[in-house]
This record gives structure tokens, sequence and C-alpha cells, in this order.
């Protein structure tokens, strides 16, 4: 049963292209993605991934002189129509970004921020549990529940990232997209990230970029694997480090190029 | 060709690395020491010219309340100058001639019988009693007895006669003569007489200028600022007007003086010589200087901060409204208080809309007629009475005082909102 929902599928991009003024940063990505997995996106700098991720979120459109073509479908919606506000996209897609970016406000304030802005929590008690489940989801609550009006960024970075997590789930989203959320931090800490992604894939989607081969093999389902703004190969995560199809991306994973 | 693993060399080009450094303290501390000491010659020179102002020399005289001089009934209308006098005269029974009366008269000064009509209307039943009471004598006479006019001289070269100094020193063996603090210089208007003008109008006439300037310019600065930086889109126009705000930032601030007489005195006929005006004209210059700042501010916050709210569904206000300015605002609050110090200090646009201009009441409204502290510095530095000299240094020690008042609150609201990430 858990097997036939992961199968279903979340996003669904189609054509999508960007640029960047008169630079094209991704010609025309066709990619699904599915629910419950985590997809890793992987490639040299520069080759779109994170371009690509952002498209997710909408993150793309604060960006002055970026355009999106194409469409992107959550749940058979495309994100990008008229009708979808941008606000609420975000509430449902959550974002954890490459560097730890706590709000300098305390650790109770950085999760509880979403829940206030959307409305979500009516009353002080509601909030304080949805804190605590949320921080214990990201793992971190056992490390502040004595200190939860200490400031986030008094956190060591890998409670910083842990944290930015937290707040991120804290609104209840669907899927969850990480921005190398690992290449900031000691290898112990990314551990305990990678375990959580593992808890997390449950009950969200999740897409992360990241540089590290090994990372991508341990803890994604699929993976993509994009060059210069095109998606080059895509599959299950097995199967593209095991066995790829394309001469390129074998060159990348084996170290040869990137 | 050189050998650059010569240990001779490499030792040689070390030393000459240190000593460039060495050199390039020194150049550094030599400048930072000549600017101190220049800046310790000026105040100290500044603060030890004012210091005759903070006192004033006044004498002990015991006035008999008359009734020949003020009636019980409506003591508003009571000859108090009379009253003095009498009381002084009674000192010099020998002074009977007219002119002899008259020069005695002139020892004191034209304000010596207010502080009996303080006293007297606020309490009339001391009309028909004896009271005893310190009163200002003349400038002259005060900078005689400072020191400051030398009474060995002779009489021809100074200004305080032979008979003034008679009658003054006789007072002066009576124990009656005391050297005061100046009260008159803080709680009086302007005045023609040094020993009675007061920096309280001038002063008054600031802070009212400044209030006016402070809400116009703060709000619309800000927002001014809020809108080109973060919700603007970056375009020609938007370019435009930013270079416009730059260059407005270096306009001659008599230029912004002239605006204000043509549009807010001419065009809306707003009262000549009132805060009011002065504020909005000190306002219109302030603006890009608050502008400025703000938008650096803004520009300083990291993006991380801004994606971390967009990415949890903050909307753009919300970002601006929780995230943003409240992390700016140490930025914006120091800007706009150096702007407000920089139109503390401002002269030039004030002269032309009547703010340069010899007022005795102290302001109690934005449209009352009014002068600024520094006018005031100027008008005092025009005025040809000696004792002026050191008034004018006293009005810049307030001056510098209220301007160190601001500055010491930009410094105290930038710790207090200041956050670290």
């Amino acid at each position: 049963m858990k097997m036939n929902e992961s199968q279903k599928v979340k996003i669904k991009a189609r054509n999508v292209t960007v640029h960047y003024g008169e630079a094209r940063a991704l010609h025309g990505i066709d990619l699904d993605l599915n629910a419950n997995e985590v997809t890793a996106l992987i490639g040299p700098s520069g080759c779109g991934k994170s371009t690509f991720l952002r498209c997710i979120n909408r993150m793309n459109d604060v960006i002055d002189g970026c355009r999106v073509g194409g469409t992107v479908s959550i749940d058979e919606q495309n994100i990008y129509s008229d009708a979808v506000d941008v606000v609420e996209l975000r509430a449902r897609v959550g974002m954890v970004f490459q560097k730890p970016n706590p709000f300098p406000k305390s650790i109770y304030d950085n999760v509880a921020y979403g829940p206030r802005i959307h409305g979500m929590a009516p009353s002080r008690s509601e909030l304080d549990h949805m804190v605590e489940v949320s921080l214990k989801r990201a793992g971190l609550w056992d490390e502040v529940k004595d200190r939860l009006s200490a400031s986030g960024t008094s956190l060591s970075g890998g409670q910083q990232q842990r944290l930015c997590i937290a707040r991120a789930i804290a609104v209840s989203p669907d899927i969850v997209l990480m921005d190398e959320p690992c290449s900031a931090l000691d290898p112990i800490a990314t551990a305990v990230i990678e375990e959580l992604m593992e808890e997390l894939r449950r009950d969200y989607t999740i897409v992360i970029v990241t540089h590290s081969m090994q990372q991508a093999a341990r803890i994604s389902q699929r993976t993509a694997y994009f060059h210069l703004g095109d998606l080059v190969e895509h599959g299950q995560t097995q199967a593209i480090f095991t066995n790829p199809e394309n001469k390129q991306t074998e060159a990348y994973i084996s170290g040869k190029i990137g | 060709m050189t050998d650059y693993s010569d240990p001779d060399f490499r030792a040689a080009r070390l030393k000459k690395r240190y000593q460039a450094e060495k050199r390039f303290r020194a150049y550094g501390m030599a400048a930072i020491i000549t600017a101190g000491l220049i800046l310790v010659f000026l105040l100290s020179s500044i603060i030890y010219s004012s210091l005759p102002a903070f006192s004033h020399h006044h004498v002990r005289l015991d006035i008999n309340i008359s009734e020949d001089y003020v009636a019980t009934d409506t003591p508003e209308e009571g000859n108090y100058l009379g009253l003095v006098r009498a009381a002084l005269r009674d000192h010099f029974p020998q002074v009977t001639g007219r002119r002899d009366k008259r020069a005695l008269y002139k020892i004191l000064s034209i304000g010596a019988s207010d502080a009996v009509e303080a006293r007297v209307k606020n309490d009339p039943r001391l009309i028909g009693t004896q009271i005893s009471l310190y009163v200002p004598l003349s400038d002259d006479i005060d900078l005689m007895l400072k020191g400051l006019i030398d009474r060995n001289l002779p009489e021809s070269d100074r200004i305080v006669s032979d008979r003034d100094l008679a009658f003054v020193d006789k007072l002066a063996e009576e124990n009656r003569i005391e050297r005061k603090f100046a009260f008159a210089l803080f709680t009086n208007g302007d005045s023609r007489e040094p020993e009675m003008a007061g920096i309280k109008g001038a002063l008054a006439g600031s802070l009212w200028t400044l209030l006016v300037t402070l809400i116009v310019s703060f709000p619309l600065g800000v927002l001014a600022a809020i809108y080109l930086e973060e919700v603007a889109p970056k375009n020609r126009y938007t370019a435009l007007i930013e270079v416009n705000i730059n260059n407005l930032a270096a306009v001659p601030s008599i230029v912004y003086g002239l605006l204000g007489l043509a549009v807010f005195i001419n065009f809306f006929h707003l009262p000549r010589s009132a805060p009011l005006v002065g504020g909005l004209v000190l306002a219109l210059m302030t603006l890009p200087r608050i502008i400025i700042p703000t938008r650096a501010a803004f520009a300083a916050i990291p993006p991380s901060i801004r994606e971390a709210a967009l990415g949890v569904g903050a909307s753009r206000t919300q970002v601006i409204m929780h995230h943003v300015l409240p992390l700016a605002m140490p930025g914006i609050l120091t800007g706009t208080i150096i702007g407000l110090a920089q139109a503390a200090g401002e002269t030039a646009p004030l002269l032309m809309i009547g703010m340069m201009a010899f007022i005795v009441d102290v302001p109690t409204e934005v449209t009352a007629k009014a002068t600024v502290l520094p006018a005031q510095i100027y008008m005092w530095a025009n005025n040809p009475e000696r004792a002026f000299v050191a008034r004018t240094s006293a009005g810049i020690v307030v001056l510098l005082t209220l301007l160190l008042v601001v500055n010491a609150a930009a410094i105290y609201f930038r710790r207090r909102f200041e956050k670290r990430w």
C-alpha cells in the first residue's frame, strides 16, 4: 500500500524554461516528482538544479528580470496560473536554504512565525503545541526545550538548520524543498539531517539539491541529473548510480567532470 | 636576476615591509592626534569664553514696597522700577542731582525690577512690607567686576566711569554684591540688554522647528525608502528618482529656503518667522538625508532573511513589516537623528523665511514667531555690547549640548534595536 502511494505523482513539470534577463537558465524541463519520496537533483554548479527547485515554490518570482515559462503542477493544479496565490503556495511548499537562516528572534518565534501569519493557531496553547510538534519532528526538541526563548541564531549550525526545517514544517506543507541543506554543516550534523529526511518523507514530498553524490545515493529514491540547463537523466537512484544510461551522467557521478 | 631564495634578500624585504607598516601606522596616528588636538582647542576655547555668561553680579537691595509705587488693588500697574531705584537711592543719600541719579540708576540692569514685580504679583500681601532681594547689575558693571573691563585704565578708555566705580565700590564694601548663576540665560527670551538676553526663546523655537521637521520628514522619508528599495521595480524611472534624491542631498540649503519662501509663504500664505514653515523647509532638506541611509539600511539586510520569510509564506508586506523594517531600524534611526542634527544646526534656509529675527517671546506653538539657536548665536555675535561675546559662546555651548544629546540618543537607539545574526 505504501508502495502504491509512493508512486503517486505529486509535482509535474512540463517544458519549464527560466530566463534571467537574456540568459536562459533552464531549457524546457519535463520532470515528474513522486509523493512521499526524496528526489535528489544533482549536477555541476550552474546547471540549473537550484533554479528548478525555486520554480516549485515560485521563489524565482522575487528575482528581478527572472521569467518562468512552461507549467509546474502540484496535485494537477498549475501553480503558475493566475488562480494560485503565491503566498498560499509557499505555505504548502516549504523551503530550507543552503545557509541556515533563522530569524534573529527566539527559537519559539522562529517556529511560530509561519502558523502565526497564516492564522493557523487561534490560541496560545495550540501554538505551543504546534511549536513542540514541529521541533520534535525536526529532532531538535530535546536540545532546545529548556531555552525556547533563546535566540535562534545562538544555536550551532546543525541545530540552526534543523530549526529552519522545523520552521518550514510548522505550516504543514505537502512538499519540502531543500537547497543544499547540508553544505554548510559538518558530517555529524549532516548525518542527523539525513536521518531526519528519511523520517520526514513519510509525510512530505521532499526535493533536495545536493552536491554530494554520496548524499544523493544515501537518502534519495529518485535522482535527476542536470547539466547546463538540461535534464540529462532521471530515474531510480539505484539505477542512476549503478547503471546510468547517459555518458555525461556516468562521467559526473564517477567524478570525472563536475 | 634576483635570487628570491637568498636569505639576505628576503630579510631586507621583510625589514622594508615592517618599516612601511610602521610608517603607515604613524601617519594614521598623526592624523588622529592632529584632529583631536584641533577639536580640544576649539571646544576649550568656546567653553572658556562662554564661562562669563553663566554667572552675573547681583546687588542685594532692601526694597520697601510702598504703596506710593504699587497700589494694593492694582499690583500689575505698579512702578516697580521706581521701587528698585528708590531702594538703591537709599544707599547713596548724597546723590541728589538729576544727572547723578540717572548715572546711579545705570549701574542696575533694565531688568532689575523683574524679580520684584514677579514676587509682588505672586503675593500681593507683600505690599507695604520690606523685602531683601538680589537684583542684577548692568552688563558693563558685571564685566568690570569679572575683570573683563580693566578698572585701572584711564577713565576715558573705559566704559565704566569713575563715578560708577565709586557707587559699585561702596555697595561692595557693604557686602551687597554677589556673583550668582545667570538663570536669565536659560529662562529669558532674547533682549537688547545682554544680561537679560536668554536662550530659551531660541531653544524653544529650535525644538518646535525640529518637531515639525521630524513629523514631516520621518514618515515620508521612510515610506519613500521602503517603496524605492523593496517594492518599486528596478527600471529607468526609479533609477532617475534615485539619482535625483542623491542630488537633492547635495543642493545648497539656501535653495530650500528660497523654495520655502516661494511655496509655503507666498503661495500657501503660511505665517512668516514661524517654526511651522521653518520645520517644513528643513523637512525638505532632511528628506534625502533620511531616504539615503534608510535605503542603505534596507540594502544591508541579508537576502537570506527575506528568503526565509518568503519561504514560509509571508507576503511582501509581512516580510517588510516583520523582518526587514525591525532589522533596519537602527540604521533608519541613526540616519534620521543625524539628519535632524544637521537640520538643528542649519541657518541659511531659515534666513529666507524670516526666522533670523529679534524675537523676545518664547514661542509656545508652531505658528508663533520664533527664531532658532544658530540664528540666535549669529545675531548675538553681531551685537555691539561686549557682554554678548560670552553670550554668543554660551549659545554655541547650548547648541553643541543639544547636538550631543541628539547624537547620544542615536547611539542609544542603535544599541537598543541592534540584533546580530
